[in-house]
């Protein structure tokens, strides 16, 4: 068998460099705190540049408008949304919904998710890990289009109402769903597998944001400490100080080898890939909120205040480390895979 | 033809002209190393061929089916991963002709020469004194330099045949300034080897006592006054070759661990479930970032990553061998033998449970410890500023000792 790469190539690296630029274009960190007030002016201009870059469609099939491209080049989108902590469907729609739809061969849906027209949203737990019943509070709302688990069928249903919720981490849109009213059509009688896919596929590809999210924390976190001086010092100078980020940075370079592993074997369709999904979400999860904590505590009293923003970045690692599987979940199920039973 | 190609052709012309079964085990080696199969990331002619160092591996994994000897690389390690590199490095022509092909076949065991009782963490400020042989008149390559002083925690010195050694040539200039790199005949008269009993019972450490020996300026590496630099790339060389590297799966500690649980499932509690998991998980990671930076080095040179891929081998060793003996229960208070030997080779992961926990104490003390590396990843990768030096500047003699 050859080994998966673990390193980034050109067509990676222009289309990282492509959405960072539309990230610091329409979703600078000083206008998501509106977000919490209650005003989102960012989430639609930045998916309009997504759509523009076409995106949403890099897990479709070609034929089906989409792009034909795989985990990988998805990882690279989502670590990039998490260093802005940016509010974007992207998860939620362009790879867990996507990913199911995908994986029932639809025709329908796709090419207007591909384009970018429409968003979808399934209808899990945001907690959940494997396929299970349907919840009616769930993350990525709003959505088009919501894709409703029941029993091993899984339906498209249009027209719900959605009532948004005060959530964590309003980077991330948390909702309750009304089906009175709606309309729905059957994708498939026969879903449970793929909706076990897009859950291991979401999870696996969260761990990229969440690499992104830890990044962010550790490189301002340095910056800020090379500037800010006490006694008469930078206090990046500070042993204390010194120390944490070493620690910081090895987890930090730790958790992108685990997301990017996890990302190739999604997209290589390696055998090895629920084991690489439950390593990468257990160890990047814990990787981001621990950056995103240490982000708070080394800006001092900065960290702590609304205009800085550190706490961006710790609300969403929080809420993500719970999103498709706690770590402690992911490392249960890993028990059973790697035979290290209780 | 791909590189990968020629390879496997040139593997299966050693092999056809060197059948292993027929064939002595060293004369095999030789002329594995004389086909530019040893390390082929090497230059041809010093056993290499020039290529990716990622390409060894499908060499390596070739011969083995082909039931070729190895060069049992745990005997030499010290050789292969810190002498060869740097004679490959900063050696003249003439040392890389005569060392490399020796070391890499095992015919010539190597040991390093640096720590010494009063310098540890700061190498630089070390006093093994090596000074011009006076009657051999001086500024010639047929110079001769004669060394004094004390080494320790010198492991194979009591199996190795050379050295590498930093000495102090110029007390004169500041701590960095005043060292120069040498090899050295470990058979010399002047050179005492003295086990060095360690907290595990055995001694696989030594201290070498250093009086009146006598170095040809031939075996100087680098210049007079440059011993820093070339250590500072044995180093470097040292923590990749302790943190790096690709393995599989459940490799070294974790595999210990997991055994055990597998086997022994009367011990299992949910306590320990929980942190076996976690601590799997980490080294599965630790495992991933080794392969990652493996294949980053695949066509490059060791950077201070090393040292952060070290600082994490350092923990979980210890963590999970902590574990080890806890989930033991009344089996973890067994000790195998406290007998003093002087072992060979030295496996973190061998004898019992207890073993490892004491000895991978010294996995975060060992090739740097886990408080200067943190200083050197936190300086060298991350650009915080260094720690204040109040010895940088003076000559070496003047410091306070």
């Amino acid at each position: 068998m050859t080994e998966l790469t673990l390193l980034p190539d050109d067509v990676e690296q222009d289309l990282r460099a492509s959405v960072r630029k539309a990230l610091e274009k329409h979703s600078p960190t000083e206008r998501l705190n509106a977000i919490y007030d209650g005003t989102d002016e960012v989430s639609g201009p930045l998916w309009s540049a997504f759509v523009e870059l076409g995106l949403p469609g890099l897990l479709v099939p070609e034929s089906l408008g989409g792009a034909g491209a795989t985990a990988v080049e998805a990882a690279a989108v989502l670590e990039e949304v998490g260093r802005a902590a940016a509010p974007s469907p992207y998860l939620t729609s362009s790879v867990v919904a996507t990913t199911a739809l995908v994986a029932l061969g639809d025709t329908t849906i796709l090419p207007l998710l591909a384009s970018g027209e429409q968003t979808a949203a399934l209808l899990v737990r945001p907690t959940a890990l494997r396929h299970g019943p349907a919840a009616l509070t769930t993350v990525g709302l709003p959505a088009d289009v919501l894709l409703l688990p029941e029993g091993n069928a899984l339906y498209a249903v249009r027209g719900a109402t959605t009532t948004p919720i005060s959530s964590l981490d309003m980077t991330r849109p948390l909702g309750e769903v009304d089906l009175a009213g709606s309309e729905r059509t059957l994708v498939s009688d026969d879903a449970a597998a793929a909706i076990d896919r897009a859950l291991l596929t979401g999870a696996g590809l969260l761990a990229a944001e969440q690499v992104g999210l830890a990044r962010w924390s550790l490189e301002t976190t340095i910056e800020y400490l090379q500037e800010r001086r006490q006694f008469g010092r930078v206090v990046g100078g500070f042993q204390a100080l010194k120390h944490r980020l070493a620690d910081l940075y090895a987890a930090v370079e730790q958790a992108d080898a685990a997301a990017r592993y996890a990302a190739a074997t999604l997209a290589a369709d390696d055998p090895d890939a629920p084991v690489a999904v439950a390593v990468a979400a257990s160890f990047c999860s814990e990787a981001a909120v621990h950056a995103a904590e240490e982000a708070v505590q080394l800006h001092g009293g900065l960290g702590m205040t609304w205009e800085h923003p550190a706490h961006l970045h710790l609300k969403r690692a929080k809420a993500d480390q719970l999103l498709l599987g706690t770590p402690e979940s992911h490392r249960q199920a890993l028990a059973g895979l790697v035979d290290l039973p209780a | 033809m791909t590189d990968a190609d020629d390879l496997r052709e040139r593997v299966d012309a050693l092999l056809a002209e060197h059948p292993p079964e027929t064939t002595e085990r060293l004369d095999f080696l030789r002329a594995r190393f004389d086909a530019g199969l040893a390390w082929v990331h090497f230059p041809e002619g010093l056993g290499g061929l020039g290529l990716a160092r990622g390409l060894q591996a499908a060499v390596d994994e070739q011969l083995v089916a082909a039931g070729a000897p190895d060069n049992n690389p745990g005997r030499i390690g010290i050789g292969l991963g810190m002498a060869a590199p740097t004679i490959l490095m900063f050696g003249t022509e003439e040392q890389q002709q005569r060392y490399l092909r020796p070391l890499w076949c095992g015919e010539e065991v190597w040991c390093q020469l640096f720590s010494e009782p009063g310098a540890g963490s700061d190498l630089a400020g070390l006093a093994t004194r090596a000074v011009l042989d006076p009657s051999t008149g001086s500024g010639h390559r047929d110079d001769t330099w004669i060394v004094n002083g004390q080494k320790v925690w010198t492991s194979s010195a009591h199996i190795a045949d050379r050295a590498i050694l930093v000495a102090r040539t110029d007390p004169d200039q500041p701590k960095h300034a005043g060292l120069s790199y040498f090899l050295v005949d470990m058979h010399d008269p002047g050179v005492e080897v003295r086990p060095l009993r360690q907290i595990t019972g055995e001694a696989e450490f030594n201290e070498v006592f250093l009086t009146d020996v006598r170095i040809p300026d031939s075996n100087r590496v680098g210049d007079v006054g440059a011993g820093w630099q070339v250590a500072n790339g044995t180093l470097m060389n040292e923590r990749v070759a302790i943190g790096g590297g690709a393995f599989p799966r459940e490799s070294g500690m974790i595999g210990k661990v997991a055994e055990t649980w597998r086997t022994r499932p009367e011990l299992r509690t949910p306590g320990t479930h929980e942190r076996l998991l976690g601590l799997w998980v980490e080294s599965e990671v630790a495992r991933l970032t080794g392969t990652r930076l493996r294949q980053k080095l695949a066509a490059g040179t060791p950077g201070p990553e090393g040292s952060a891929m070290k600082l994490t081998f350092a923990r979980l060793n210890q963590e999970l061998s902590a574990l080890e003996v806890e989930l033991l229960g009344d089996d973890g208070l067994r000790y195998g033998d406290w007998a003093m030997t002087r072992p060979e080779i030295v496996d973190f992961t061998g004898k019992d449970a207890g073993y490892r926990y004491l000895r991978s104490k010294g996995n975060s003390i060992e090739g740097g410890t886990s408080e200067i590396l943190r200083n050197v990843v936190s300086e060298r990768i991350l650009g915080l500023p260094s720690e204040h030096r109040v010895d940088k500047d003076i000559p070496w003699k003047d410091l306070p000792r």
